[in-house]
């Protein structure tokens, strides 16, 4: 039975809390990424992050993608959209087909 | 293309060739692989890109919701009221196999405490407006999109993470083993070839060297007959 987490400020948090996720509130990337390596191993099967942490960490990040869990996620926080997440997903499309064919243009 | 540094032996070339069968046959299995790994990324990458920007909307909505509840309420209120979930949400991590790249697959449910089942909210009405219901509400509603949104990314990953190793893996035979193979045993076939050649040739050389000492030695008997009939003659 795993447990999914959610790191960010303390207002995006909010109310995932309340839904009934395990919230983790922190400011800084730095703190992000001790605590996402604190709960990394504590049976966390997903991990959100809130994108503006997540765009500082992406050194850390990369040890988790060839693990089976935690699939860690990068959602928009109440500051919103910095384009992390699409980035990800671009990323994974470049590294597999060697060019990005599938975004062509039409989110520039 | 180098050769790989071998005997030119009639077993090394017979080891050769059993080893080149199979780097084309592994070649094409995994051609076939890289190909149909490459179909089902495509087509999970178009739709997580499509749900990621939904769930992205959404979650501005619910923010947005947050928000307006903030307005209404004091931060004092809404922290007490959030402070102590009443549900609790388990997740349960399964397995899929796609062409021997195990993803997970996520699956929830949610526990709540209390009796009524359907009342998700963790505090009572008094004190709380209704704007934080909506966004509760909201919240929960779209939670089964992030979900899936998380299963589905994390399988992205994966299959791209393996289908680069997989072409790596393809071009490796395809431009240097391969090849490679090929060469070597061309170059044992040619160099057995020349031996065998020069084998012919040697023998040839001493076979004409014995008819020639045979031809001599009977030569010689005939002219020693000669030589004695003559005496006595």
């Amino acid at each position: 039975m795993a447990k999914i987490g959610v790191i960010g400020d303390a207002t995006s948090v909010l109310g995932f809390k309340a839904f009934g996720l395990e919230a983790f509130a922190c400011d800084t990337p730095q703190e992000a990424a001790h605590i996402l390596h604190r709960i990394a191993g504590e049976g966390y099967g997903i991990i959100y992050i809130t994108e503006r942490l997540c765009k500082d960490m992406s050194r850390e990040l990369e040890a988790y993608v060839r693990q089976r869990t935690p699939a860690i996620i990068p959602i928009p926080g109440v500051d919103g959209n910095f384009g992390v997440g699409i980035a990800g997903v671009k990323k994974s499309v470049e590294r597999a087909v060697g060019a990005d064919i599938l975004f062509g243009g039409d989110d520039e | 293309m180098d050769r790989l540094n071998v005997n030119p032996t009639r077993m090394v070339l017979t080891n050769l060739k059993k080893q080149l069968r199979v780097a084309v046959r592994g070649h094409k299995l995994m051609k076939d692989k890289r190909d149909e790994l490459m179909k089902r990324f495509l087509d999970l990458a178009r739709e997580n890109k499509k749900l990621r920007e939904e769930v992205e909307a959404s979650l501005t909505e619910v923010y947005q919701s947050f928000s307006i509840a903030s307005a209404v309420m004091t931060p004092a209120m809404m922290e007490e009221a959030l402070m102590y979930p009443k549900q609790s949400v388990k997740l349960t991590v399964g397995n899929r196999n796609i062409m021997s790249v195990d993803v997970p697959v996520f699956d929830f449910h949610t526990e709540t405490a209390g009796t009524e089942s359907d009342n998700i909210y963790p505090y009572g009405f008094a004190n709380t407006s209704g704007e934080l219901d909506t966004a509760i509400r909201k919240l929960s509603d779209i939670f089964p999109q992030m979900l899936k949104l998380a299963a589905m990314e994390k399988e992205a990953a994966m299959l791209s993470d393996e289908i680069e190793k997989t072409r790596r893996r393809v071009n490796a035979l395809e431009y240097v083993k391969i090849p490679r193979f090929q060469e070597t045993i061309r170059y044992i076939t040619m160099k057995l070839d020349e031996n065998e050649r020069g084998n012919q040739t040697r023998l040839m050389k001493v076979k004409d060297m014995m008819v020639q000492d045979a031809v001599q030695e009977k030569r010689e008997r005939s002219e020693e007959a000669y030589a004695e009939y003559a005496a006595r003659g």
